[in-house]
């Protein structure tokens, strides 16, 4: 059936580039930089992932409302809630893991930038959960992100860390 | 099968490929001012790359049917001046058509089909083999033997053409086509989204069709929607040579061939409803078929991309002559509401909703906030599942806007019976709404009169917790395994703290064999579930850790049941903890399918038996059943393919080989594997079909006690229970239809006999009646 070489191959699952334009699920530029392992096992674990990170998250936001939300797009297997490496205490990231990276992907196209308490949230494909990277980076134990911004954001413990210790 | 190729070219097949495609795909605008220049590029290109360019004109005739006539004018252009290419592309078409008809591709041969008809206009086809075609299309209604839905759609095919065609074909041949359009619904309660016939009635969609064909020949097919550039390249065209359709055998019914289901029309709006703008073209008229059907394409090529799919639906053309935003969400809720379900997973739409808010924020808000208040009102008469998929759809919309509402113009609800589907509704949306966010901020948002309405506070209620329970039986044990668990304890130490827990079932002390106690499931459960009740997490580290003592005390089905019990009486306050914990607890095989199914019936569910969580623990677990049962299979499959493939290496290696001993030793493992994953798969589907049928027990148990009791005390039968509990059994067969389809014979036989009440065989004959 189909393909004869050379000739006219009509086949019913083509489809056309403007067509098959995914670009919320696509992978983003962001590489974690802590990762062990070359770029390309990276993004080879990237694209079969099930795993997102969630980021921009209240301090307060629990992982029920979490669950409730990226349920939409399918079975949640695992919340994992980012953690303030001093503190133990929510940071304002987690990662959320599915049974299917197709119930993954329906999150990076309809709900990664709607709003989770009031404030728009980000998602991004994540290679996989390893123990330890639930701890925020940041000096202060929290994310990097909080170190050194300068605006107040009360669902974030206020002030960046370096304008809090002015 | 031939040799594959050796080294491919370089990257330049593929990188003209990619130029032809964007040049034919470019936006709207820029293509359709320049359509003669672009056919006389192609036709230069024609020499180079014939099959490459038939091949993505081809594509684009199916997937871009909201493009259709920008396209068959570049046809017609690239036909006038090549004819050969011209009869080329209609071979490949018709090709493409016989293959999608084989593979079951139905949506895309109805584009197909229209393309085809608008190339008449264009004169690349002579009309009368249109008519031909199409008069092969309606025969199709004299076979005998067949499902109706292979008829349906030879008919729709040829219906939803005519607003392209009908002037033309009726032109031409005027009395074959009266032949034509001459024409038989006991499935259509069953699809409705609501019971109602007013303000606007729900019709089945070939019924709606026929009367908007009707009255556009009444009209002598006088149609002005349609864009059609063909018009102004009408000098040029009409000097091309056409061509005739090869004759079109409608290929045969088989038994693999689906159908598409039947559909309902959805329709909230009409021209009363935004008085100030353009007026909305009637139910009946063409154009809104054709309005309707190109938003729903556009939906449909673009659902992946929500902006873009957003900024295509606010560009459809005529916005100044329509009233666009009151199409593009009624399109947008005839989809989510669509039973049996919605073509695209119900989160898209709620946010494609908030990306057109974003695009237009000064009319589309507005728009949305009417239709809001429309569904509300007419809550009386919707179906549950549509109910279910209003309120997943607004709790989540109003998590985006801060929860601003105006919840006093609901006021009316609230002295209404809680039962009633509107209060009922404002209830689940609260809950939805405190799940997305927190209890009290739902407290926050509404007015004081709503606080009848709002979500209990999710806290665990722990029956051995205050000093003032001391005297129930168990409390002792409770406090000992509440120190043991704090202190680390491991499974044995707990089962050696349970020993001592009496069994109020039973009076001989077989302890020793952890027979059905409810007691120790209680002390145990009730305990485990309170120290853990911090968060999910805590939850399902307590389920992982104790696994085993889950796993003895509930190896019985009675033990199976009053664990969910158990965990019912815990957070009765926090709904979806208990789904959490049931999902888990299917999931590590404490409790089976069944279980949950019958735990949902049971009596101690009866006062929760109408609420919203309830139905989704059910029909996730029936979709948890189903999943288990495909991957099994799945495994089975690929296992057979491994054994195929070592059999073909085999066999291409040593021709002359005739070791039989050491390929039987090779199979061996592999033949054990798929006998054992045969077993597996057997088993996994007899446990599907028990599922499915311990529910439809349940559910005519259930509903002819209803009867029975209503006949017996002369009340009548409509109550707002009767309603809720005859539409979750419509949800059961229409959500999972594929499945149930292969029940029919034991249902038939078993459950849905003659001598059931007509009010619950009518369910099962309007499924039934579905796929007929």
């Amino acid at each position: 059936s189909g393909k004869r070489r050379g000739g006219l191959a009509m086949c019913t699952t083509g489809t056309l580039s403007i067509l098959s334009s995914d670009s919320y699920a696509d992978l983003s530029q962001y590489r974690d930089q802590h990762f062990r392992g070359t770029r390309y096992d990276q993004e080879r674990l990237l694209r079969k992932s099930c795993t997102l990170y969630v980021g921009n998250l209240s301090f307060y936001t629990t992982e029920e409302q979490i669950h409730e939300l990226f349920g939409k797009s399918g079975d949640i297997k695992k919340v994992i809630m980012g953690l303030d490496k001093v503190k133990k205490t929510a940071c304002g990231f987690c990662f959320v893991e599915y049974y299917a990276r197709g119930d993954a992907e329906n999150a990076m196209r309809y709900i990664n930038g709607t709003r989770l308490d009031d404030r728009i949230i980000r998602t991004d494909w994540d290679a996989g959960f390893k123990e330890g990277r639930q701890y925020g980076r940041g000096r202060s134990g929290g994310q990097v992100r909080d170190e050194y911004r300068q605006d107040y954001d009360a669902g974030r413990g206020g002030y960046g860390k370096t304008v809090q210790c002015q | 099968a031939g040799q594959p190729h050796k080294r491919r070219r370089t990257s330049e097949p593929s990188e003209i490929e990619e130029r032809l495609e964007s040049l034919i795909c470019r936006s709207n605008s820029s293509l359709e001012s320049n359509l003669e220049g672009l056919a006389g590029v192609l036709e230069a290109d024609l020499p180079n790359y014939k099959s490459k360019i038939l091949r993505i004109l081809c594509t684009v005739a199916r997937l871009l049917p909201e493009k259709l006539t920008v396209y068959t004018t570049l046809v017609g252009l690239l036909n006038a001046r090549n004819y050969n290419f011209g009869g080329e592309f209609v071979e490949a078409m018709i090709r493409q058509l016989k293959e999608c008809l084989k593979v079951n591709m139905y949506n895309e041969a109805v584009h197909l089909v229209r393309f085809l008809s608008d190339l008449v206009n264009c004169h690349v086809i002579a009309a009368p083999s249109m008519v031909a075609m199409f008069e092969n299309f309606v025969s199709v209604t004299q076979e005998e033997d067949v499902p109706q839905v292979r008829c349906d759609w030879y008919v729709f095919a040829f219906l939803s053409s005519l607003p392209w065609v009908g002037k033309e074909l009726y032109e031409k041949k005027d009395a074959e086509m009266d032949r034509l359009l001459r024409r038989q619904k006991i499935h259509v309660p069953m699809l409705q989204v609501w019971t109602a016939d007013k303000p606007h009635p729900q019709e089945e969609y070939l019924d709606c069709l026929w009367s908007q064909i009707q009255k556009l020949k009444k009209d002598r097919w006088q149609e002005r929607h349609i864009l059609r550039p063909y018009l102004a390249f009408d000098s040029i065209l009409c000097e091309a040579l056409q061509h005739n359709l090869p004759p079109f055998t409608p290929p045969p019914h088989t038994e693999d061939s689906v159908y598409p289901m039947p559909r309902v029309i959805f329709r909230m709006f009409d021209y009363t409803d935004d008085p100030e703008g353009p007026v909305m073209p009637g139910s009946h008229s063409v154009e809104r078929f054709v309005i309707e059907e190109n938003l729903h394409c556009i939906i449909k090529s673009h659902w992946k991309e929500r902006k873009t799919c957003a900024a295509q639906l606010l560009s459809y053309p005529g916005n100044n002559k329509i009233p666009l935003n009151y199409h593009i969400v009624e399109v947008i809720f005839a989809e989510l509401f669509q039973l049996p379900s919605p073509p695209h997973i119900e989160v898209m739409y709620t946010t494609l909703l908030i990306e057109l808010c974003k695009l237009q924020p000064g009319s589309l808000p507005q728009v949305l906030a009417q239709a809001t208040e429309m569904l509300y009102m007419r809550l009386d008469t919707m179906n549950t599942t549509c109910v279910d998929r209003f309120i997943n759809w607004f709790s989540h919309h109003l998590s985006n806007f801060q929860f601003r509402w105006s919840w006093e113009d609901w006021s009316d609800c609230l002295t209404q019976d809680l039962e009633k589907p509107k209060p009922k509704f404002v209830r689940e949306v609260l809950e939805k709404c405190m799940r997305l966010s927190y209890h009290q901020r739902i407290i926050d948002i509404v007015p004081a009169s709503f606080s009848v309405l709002s979500p209990a506070n999710p806290v665990c209620i722990y029956k051995y917790g205050d000093e003032s329970n001391r005297s129930l039986p168990g409390y002792t044990v409770a406090l000992c395994l509440t120190i043991a668990i704090k202190n680390k304890a491991s499974n044995d130490e707990i089962f050696s703290i349970l020993k001592d827990v009496p069994n109020p079932n039973q009076d001989d002390d077989d302890d020793e064999g952890f027979t059905f106690n409810p007691l120790k499931i209680e002390v145990f459960v009730q305990t485990l579930l309170h120290l853990a009740a911090k968060s999910f997490s805590h939850s399902f580290s307590a389920l992982a850790k104790f696994h085993e003592v889950f796993k003895t005390l509930a190896e019985s089905d009675e033990g199976k049941l009053h664990v969910l019990r158990v965990v019912y009486e815990v957070w009765k306050n926090h709904p979806q903890m208990i789904a959490v914990l049931v999902d888990k607890m299917i999931r590590t095989q404490i409790v089976d399918c069944a279980a949950v199914a019958n735990w949902i019936f049971s009596s101690e569910l009866a006062h929760d038996f109408t609420r919203f969580y309830i139905w989704e623990i059910l029909h996730s677990t029936i979709r948890k059943m189903n999943k288990h049962v495909l991957k099994i299979h799945k495994e089975l499959e690929e296992t057979k393919a491994r054994l195929a493939r070592q059999h073909k290496r085999r066999d291409s290696d040593d021709d002359d080989d005739d070791d039989d001993r050491s390929s039987d030793r090779e199979d061996g493992p592999l033949e054990e594997q798929i006998e054992r994953l045969q077993e597996k798969v057997e088993t996994a589907q007899s446990e599907q079909k028990n599922l499915f049928l311990v529910i439809f027990q349940r559910f005519i148990m259930l509903l002819t006690e209803h009867l029975v009791r209503c006949e017996t005390g002369g009340i009548d039968v409509f109550t707002p229970w009767y309603k809720s509990c005859i539409e979750r059994l419509q949800q059961i067969f229409l959500q999972h239809h594929q499945i149930i389809q292969q029940y029919m014979v034991t249902l038939e036989n078993l459950l849905f006999t003659a001598e059931l009440d007509h009010h619950i065989l009518a369910v099962f004959q309007q499924f039934c009646a579905l796929q007929a």
